[in-house]
C-alpha cells in the first residue's frame, strides 16, 4: 500500500534503527518515538500540574482571610503569575496537544510515527528548559509579578529580571507549540493511511488538525509581542513606554491576538478527546460527525477575529467593542453545535459509567456553566461591570478545570489501558471524580457572585464582606487537592500492578485500537485497512464481533 | 431517525423551564445595589441573560440527566446502541436556535451600550480642548517630555470610554488620576483635590481618567462602571449618580503588589450636602499645603504606606497641580 | 475496524520526505511574526504626524542598491535550483556561491548602514521598529546563508546531491526566497512608505 508512495522520487525517511520494547530509561532520552514523547508530555506536564496546583492552593490560603497574612502581596503576585503560568503553557497545552496528540495521532491515522520525529523530540525538550527558567525567575528576583497576560508598564517596571526570564520561557513553550504544530498538520494531512478517507478521520484528529493551524498563526504573534516587550525590558525601546511614544493598548492587542485563540488552543483538542470517549462509552455512533468536524474549524476561525473581549475597558473604541461583541457571541453556535452532538450521542446509547465517561459527563455540565458565563462576558456593557473581577476567575476555571482538566482525566481514564495494557482502578477512580466534581463546584461556583458583587481579581487583600465566600473557596480548593491524591495512587499503582486489559478493553472501534496495548514500537507490524468510520457502533453487528478481536475484558463496574 | 418528543410531559417542561428561567432571571440578587443611571440598564441585560442561560443550562443538563437514566447499560446487555449518525433537521435546529438567541442578544447589547453613552460620535475639537485645559498635572508632563510628536500623539489619541451623551455637557467635571496605589480627584473648577470621589446626586458627571505610572482601572461595582486609567492615553467615564450613599471605587487592574489595597470612595451627596461639601474643601485651597500634606495619608492605605511610596510624589504632584 | 492483513509490506516502510511541505508550513507560521512586527510598526505610524520624526529619517540609496542585490539574488538562487535538477553539480555550486557572496553584501551594506545612520535603536519610537525589524530580519538572512553555506558544504561531495536527491538545495532557496518577500515588504514599509 505505501509502494505508490515509495516511488516517489524524494528521499525515503528510514526512522532507524532501535531495540524491539523501550526501557524505562528511555523515557529520559532524546527518544523519537512519538509514544514515548506522548509519555513524556503528559508526565511532566502533570508535575508542572501539582505545582500549579500548589501555588493555587497557597493563594486560596492567603485568600481564606482578608488580610495579606500569610504570604507577602508581592510573592502572591509572583504566585498567582506563575499559577496562570504553568497551568496553560506547562500543563494544559503539553498535556492536551504535546500529550494525547502525540501519542494518538499517528496511531488513530495509522502511521508508524509522525512525520518529523527528531523535530518532534526536539519540540518536547524545549519545555523543560522553560521550567528551569520559570524556575530561575523565582531564584532572580522574586518570580515575576505581572500576571500570565504580563500588561506593561506593570511589566516593565516590576521585578525585570524575573520577567525577562518568563519571557525567555514563554517564547521556548511558544517556539516548542509551534514545532508541534507544524508536525500534526503535515502528519495528519499527509501520513492518514490510504484507505482512511477524510470522513473516517478520528475528530480527535479533525480537533487537533484545526488546533494546529491555530497554533501556527497566533503563536508567532505572541512571539512578536514578547520580543517587543523584551526589547523594552532590557535593551531601552520604548514600544510599549508611554513617555518614550510608546502604547501600551498595543501589547493588549499583540497579546490577545495569541492568547485567545490560545483558550481554543485549550479546548479543542478536549473536545477532540470528548468525541472519542463518549461514543465509546455509550455504545452510539457520534451524532452529527460532520458538523462535530467542521464545528471544530469554524471555531478556529472565528476565534482568531474575538480577541478585544479582553480589552472592553483597556479604551478600545465603540465600534470595535460592538464588532467584537457580536463576534465573541457567534462563537457560542459551533461550541452549542458540539455539547447538543454529544448530548445526543447520549441517546439510545448503553451508557456505561466508567470514570472515563463520569468525567466526560463532568465535563459537559461544567462546560456548558463555564461557556454561558463566557457568553455573557462576551456583551460589551456587561462586561464592562465585571472585566478583572472574580467573575471573570470564575469563567475560566469552569472552562479551563471544568472543561481542559475534566477532559485530560477523562482521556486519561480512557487510553491508560491502551498506554500501558492495564485498566486504573475504577474504585479510586469513582473516588477521584467526586471529589473533583465537589471540589470544582466549591471552588468556582462562589467566584460568580464575588466578582458580580465587587471583588476585583489579582488581589491578595479584600473587603471582609467577602469572607464567607472566599472561605468555601478555600475549601474547595483543598478538596481539589485532596482530589489528586487517589489518582495519583491510581496511576501509579495500576502502571505496574493494574488488572490486565488487552488490545481492545472498550470494544472500540478507532485505528489505535487495532494494535496491541501498549503498543509495539513502530505501532503495527502490518499497517491496518480502514474499511469503515471510527464510530459506527450497532452498525454491523454480526461481522463487529469478529472484528473486536482483542481479548475482551469487561471493566469491573 | 430520531423523533423530537412532543408529548404532554415535554410541553409542561418546556413551560416550568421557561417561567423558572424567568423568575431566576428577575430574582437572582447576585448583583449589588444599582446607584448610577447606567446600572439598570446593565442590571436588565444581565437578567435576560441570566434567564436564557438557565434556561439552556436546564435544558441540556436536564436532558443528559434524563438520558442517563433512560439509557443507562444494564447488566447482562451487550449490544450496542442505536444506530443513527445524525438527523439533518435537529442539527439545523440547534444551530439556527442559538444564532438566533445571539444575535439578538447582540443587538441588544448594542442598544444597551449606546444607552449607556458608548457609541455616541464625538467631538474630537471639544474634547482636545478640554484636555488642554483640564488634563492632570501628570499629563502634562507626560506631553512635556514627549516633545513634538508625542504631544501630536497624545492629542491625536481618542477619547476614549463610556462617555455619557455628548449634546448634553456634564455638569460637573472630575479629573481622575490613578497611581500606584491610590486615586486623586481633581476637581478642575473649584480647584478642590481630594483623594475621594464626592458627586451630587442626579448630576451628569464626566471623568477624565489618566495614569502616572501603570495601567489602573476605576470601577465602581455600584455603579457597573468601568474603565482603565491608562497611561499615556487619557480616557474618559461619565455618569449620573441615582442614589446618595457611599460605595466603594476599586482599582480592578494589576497594578504592583499593593493593588489590592487600591481602594477609595464614592460618596454621592444630596445637592445641598455637595455643595457644603465644595465649600468645607474651599476653604482649604487657601492651606494648600495643608491639603497636600494631609490627603496622602488620607488616601494611601496603610499598606501603601508601608511601602514607603508616594506620600512625596503625591505632595509634588500636587503642587504642579495648583501651579497650573 | 478491520484488520485486514496488506500483502508483503516491510516491517521499516519508508514514507517520503516532507521536510519541505513542514518548511512551508513553519514559514506560514514565522511571516506572521513578522506581522506582528508589521502590524505593530503600522499602528504607531497610523498614530503619529510626522513619520518618521524629522531626526531618523532614513536614506534611501545604500538601501535601494541592497535591496536590488537581494532580490536578484533569489533568482540566481533558483537557477542554481534548475542546475541541479538538471545533475549539474557544479553549475549548482556556482550559482549558489553567487547567492551566498550576495547575500554577505547584504548583510555588509546593512551593517554598514547601521554604522552610519547616526541614530540609534533607543533613539525614538521609529528607530526602535527600524533597527528590531531590519534586525531581525538581518538574522534571517543569516541564517539563510548559513543554509546555503552547509548546502556548499555538502555538495563538495560529488554524491550528495543529483537530479532526484536535493531537499537540502531546495529547502535552502524556498527559505532564500522567504527572506526576500519579507524584504520586499519591509523596504516598502520602512523605505518607500516614509517618503510618501
Ligand atoms: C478553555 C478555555 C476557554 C474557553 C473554551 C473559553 C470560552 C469562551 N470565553 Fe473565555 N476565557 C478564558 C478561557 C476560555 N474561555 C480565560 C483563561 C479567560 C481569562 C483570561 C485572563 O484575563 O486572564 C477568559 C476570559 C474571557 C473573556 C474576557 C473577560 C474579561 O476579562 O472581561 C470573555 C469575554 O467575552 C470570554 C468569553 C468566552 C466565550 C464567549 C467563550 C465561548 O467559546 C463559550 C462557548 C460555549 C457555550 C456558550 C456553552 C455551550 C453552548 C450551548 C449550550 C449553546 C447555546 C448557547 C447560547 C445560545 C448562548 N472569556
Ligand atoms: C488550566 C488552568 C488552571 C487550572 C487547572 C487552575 C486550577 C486552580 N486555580 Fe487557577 N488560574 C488559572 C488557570 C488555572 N487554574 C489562570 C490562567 C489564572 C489567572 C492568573 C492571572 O491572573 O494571571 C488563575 C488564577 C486563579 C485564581 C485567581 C488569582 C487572583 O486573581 O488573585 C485563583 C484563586 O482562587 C485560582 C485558584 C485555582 C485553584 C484552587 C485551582 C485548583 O484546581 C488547583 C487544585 C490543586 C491541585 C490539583 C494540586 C494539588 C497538589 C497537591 C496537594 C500535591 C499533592 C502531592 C502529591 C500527590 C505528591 N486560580
Ligand atoms: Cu491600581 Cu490596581
Ligand atoms: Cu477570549
Amino acid at each position: 500500500m505505501t509502494q505508490t508512495q515509495l516511488q516517489s522520487p524524494e528521499l525515503p525517511v528510514n526512522h532507524g534503527a532501535h531495540p524491539e520494547k523501550w526501557e524505562w530509561y528511555h523515557y529520559f532520552t532524546f527518544n523519537i518515538d512519538h509514544k514515548v514523547i506522548g509519555i513524556q508530555y503528559l508526565v511532566t506536564a502533570f508535575i508542572f500540574y501539582l505545582i500549579g496546583g500548589l501555588m493555587a492552593v497557597a493563594m486560596r490560603a492567603e485568600l481564606a482571610t482578608p488580610d495579606p497574612d500569610i504570604v507577602d502581596p508581592n510573592l502572591y503576585n509572583a504566585l498567582m503569575t506563575n499559577h496562570g503560568t504553568i497551568m496553560i503553557f506547562l500543563w494544559i497545552v503539553p498535556s492536551a496537544i504535546g500529550g494525547f496528540g502525540n501519542y494518538l495521532v499517528p496511531l488513530m491515522v495509522g502511521a508508524r510515527d509522525m512525520a518529523f520525529p527528531k523535530l518532534n523530540a526536539i519540540a518536547f525538550w524545549l519545555n523543560p528548559p522553560a521550567a528551569a527558567l520559570l524556575a530561575a525567575s523565582f531564584y532572580f528576583g522574586g518570580g515575576s509579578q505581572s500576571g500570565w497576560t504580563a500588561y506593561p508598564p506593570l511589566s516593565l517596571v516590576t521585578a525585570p529580571t524575573a520577567q525577562t526570564l518568563w519571557i525567555l520561557a514563554i517564547v521556548l513553550v511558544g517556539t516548542s507549540s509551534i514545532l508541534g504544530a507544524l508536525n500534526f498538520v503535515v502528519t495528519i494531512w499527509k501520513l492518514k493511511v490510504p484507505s482512511m478517507k477524510w470522513d473516517q478521520l478520528p475528530l480527535f484528529c479533525w480537533a487537533i488538525l484545526a488546533t494546529s493551524v491555530l497554533a501556527l498563526l497566533s503563536t508567532p504573534v505572541l512571539a512578536a509581542g514578547l520580543v517587543l516587550l523584551l526589547f523594552d525590558l532590557n535593551f531601552g525601546t520604548s514600544f510599549f513606554k508611554p513617555d518614550g511614544g510608546g502604547n501600551v493598548v498595543l501589547y493588549q492587542h499583540l497579546f490577545w491576538f495569541y492568547s485567545h485563540p490560545a483558550v481554543y488552543l485549550m479546548i479543542l483538542p478536549i473536545f477532540g478527546i470528548m468525541s472519542e470517549v463518549v461514543p465509546v462509552h455509550a455504545r452510539k455512533s457520534i451524532f452529527g460527525y460532520k458538523a462535530i468536524a467542521y464545528s471544530s474549524v469554524a471555531i478556529c476561525v472565528v476565534g482568531l477575529f474575538v480577541w478585544v473581549h479582553h480589552m472592553f475597558t483597556s479604551g478600545t473604541p465603540g465600534w470595535m467593542r460592538m464588532f467584537f461583541t457580536i463576534s465573541t457571541l457567534i462563537v457560542a453556535v459551533p461550541t452549542g453545535v458540539k455539547i447538543f452532538g454529544w448530548v445526543a450521542t447520549l441517546w439510545g446509547g448503553k451508557i456505561r459509567f466508567t470514570s472515563a465517561m463520569l468525567f466526560a459527563l463532568g465535563l459537559l455540565s461544567m462546560f456548558v456553566l463555564g461557556g454561558l458565563s463566557g457568553v455573557t462576558m462576551g456583551t460589551a456593557p456587561f462586561d464592562v461591570h465585571v472585566h478583572d473581577t472574580y467573575y471573570v476567575v470564575a469563567h475560566f476555571h469552569f472552562v479551563l478545570f471544568g472543561g481542559s482538566v475534566f477532559g485530560i482525566y477523562a482521556g486519561i481514564y480512557h487510553w491508560f489501558p491502551k498506554i500501558t495494557g492495564r485498566f486504573l482502578n475504577e474504585t479510586l477512580g469513582r473516588i477521584h471524580f467526586v471529589l473533583t466534581f465537589i471540589g470544582t463546584l466549591a471552588t468556582f461556583l462562589p467566584m460568580h457572585e464575588l466578582g458580580l458583587q465587587g471583588m476585583p481579581r489579582r488581589v491578595a487583600m479584600y473587603d471582609p464582606q467577602f469572607i464567607a465566600l472566599n472561605q468555601i473557596c478555600t475549601i474547595g480548593a483543598f478538596i481539589l487537592g485532596a482530589s489528586v491524591i487517589p489518582f495519583f495512587l491510581n496511576v501509579l499503582w495500576s502502571w505496574g500492578f493494574g488488572r490486565k486489559a488487552g488490545d481492545n478493553p472498550w470494544n472500540a472501534l478507532s485505528l489505535e485500537w487495532t494494535t496491541s496495548s501498549p503498543p509495539a514500537i513502530e505501532n503495527w507490524d502490518t499497517l491496518p485497512v480502514v474499511t469503515h468510520g471510527p464510530y459506527e457502533y450497532g452498525f454491523n453487528e454480526e461481522d463487529d464481533n469478529s472484528v473486536r478481536s482483542g481479548t475482551k475484558v469487561e471493566p469491573s463496574i | 431517525m430520531l423523533q423530537i418528543p412532543v408529548s404532554l410531559l415535554t410541553l409542561v417542561a418546556g413551560i416550568t423551564v421557561t417561567l423558572f428561567s424567568i423568575w431566576v432571571g428577575q430574582h437572582h440578587s447576585l448583583l449589588p445595589v444599582q446607584a448610577s443611571e447606567q446600572a439598570p440598564l446593565v442590571d436588565n441585560f444581565f437578567n435576560i441573560m441570566v434567564a436564557i442561560a438557565t434556561a439552556l443550562f436546564l435544558v441540556v443538563e436536564g436532558t443528559i440527566i434524563i438520558f442517563l437514566v433512560k439509557f443507562r447499560h444494564r447488566r447482562g446487555d451487550d449490544a450496542d446502541g442505536v444506530p443513527i449518525e445524525g438527523s439533518f433537521a435537529l442539527e439545523v435546529f440547534w444551530t439556527a436556535i442559538p444564532t438566533i438567541i445571539v444575535i439578538c442578544l447582540g443587538i441588544y447589547s448594542v442598544d444597551v451600550y449606546t444607552q449607556m453613552g458608548g457609541i455616541k460620535p464625538r467631538n474630537s475639537e471639544q474634547i482636545a480642548g478640554n484636555l488642554n485645559k483640564s488634563s492632570t498635572a501628570i499629563a502634562a508632563t507626560l506631553n512635556d517630555e514627549g516633545g513634538d510628536s508625542l504631544q501630536a500623539k497624545t492629542l491625536k489619541s481618542p477619547i476614549i470610554g463610556i462617555t455619557g451623551e455628548n449634546s448634553k455637557k456634564p455638569d460637573l467635571v472630575v479629573d481622575v488620576t490613578g497611581m500606584q496605589f491610590a486615586w486623586i480627584f481633581n476637581y478642575p473648577e473649584s480647584g478642590i483635590t481630594s483623594g475621594e470621589l464626592h458627586v451630587p446626586v442626579g448630576t451628569k458627571v464626566k471623568l477624565n481618567i489618566a495614569a502616572t505610572d501603570v495601567i489602573h482601572s476605576f470601577w465602581v461595582p455600584q455603579f457597573r462602571l468601568k474603565q482603565d486609567a491608562i497611561p499615556g492615553i487619557p480616557t474618559t467615564l461619565g455618569f449620573t449618580a441615582t442614589k446618595t450613599g457611599t460605595y466603594p471605587i476599586v482599582c480592578t487592574e494589576l497594578c504592583g503588589g499593593y493593588h489590592g489595597s487600591m481602594r477609595s470612595q464614592v460618596v454621592v451627596h444630596s445637592p445641598e450636602s455637595f455643595e457644603n461639601w465644595l465649600l468645607a474643601n474651599a476653604t482649604n485651597t487657601d492651606k494648600v499645603t495643608d491639603t497636600i500634606a494631609l490627603s496622602p495619608e488620607e488616601i494611601l492605605t496603610p499598606y501603601a504606606r508601608k511601602l514607603g511610596v508616594n506620600a512625596n510624589t503625591l505632595a509634588a504632584i500636587h503642587q504642579q497641580d495648583y501651579s497650573n | 475496524m478491520t484488520l485486514a492483513p496488506t500483502p508483503d509490506t516491510s516491517h521499516h516502510e519508508e514514507h517520503p520526505d516532507f521536510r519541505v511541505l513542514g518548511l512551508l508550513t513553519f514559514l506560514v507560521s514565522e511571516s506572521l511574526m513578522f506581522g506582528g512586527f508589521f502590524a505593530a510598526y503600522l499602528f504607531y505610524r497610523g498614530l503619529a504626524d510626522v513619520w518618521p520624526p524629522h531626526e531618523t529619517e532614513v536614506e534611501l540609496i545604500l538601501p535601494t542598491i541592497n535591496t536590488i542585490i537581494l532580490v536578484s539574488s533569489s533568482f540566481v538562487i533558483h537557477f542554481g535550483d534548475a542546475a541541479i535538477k538538471k545533475n549539474d553539480l557544479k553549475g549548482m555550486r556556482k550559482w549558489y556561491k553567487i547567492t551566498a557572496g550576495m547575500g554577505a553584501i547584504f548583510l555588509l551594506g546593512q551593517v554598514y548602514e547601521y554604522l552610519t545612520l547616526g541614530y540609534g535603536l533607543t533613539t525614538n519610537i521609529f528607530s526602535n521598529c527600524f533597527y528590531l525589524m531590519t534586525g531581525f530580519h538581518g538574522l534571517h538572512v543569516f541564517i539563510g546563508l548559513l543554509l546555503i553555506l552547509g548546502v556548499l558544504w555538502r555538495s563538495r561531495r560529488p554524491e550528495h546531491y543529483n537530479a532526484t536527491k536535493h531537499i537540502g538545495i531546495e529547502m535552502a532557496e524556498i527559505y532564500w526566497h522567504f527572506v526576500d518577500i519579507i524584504w520586499i515588504v519591509l523596504f516598502s514599509l520602512l523605505y518607500i512608505l516614509t517618503r510618501f
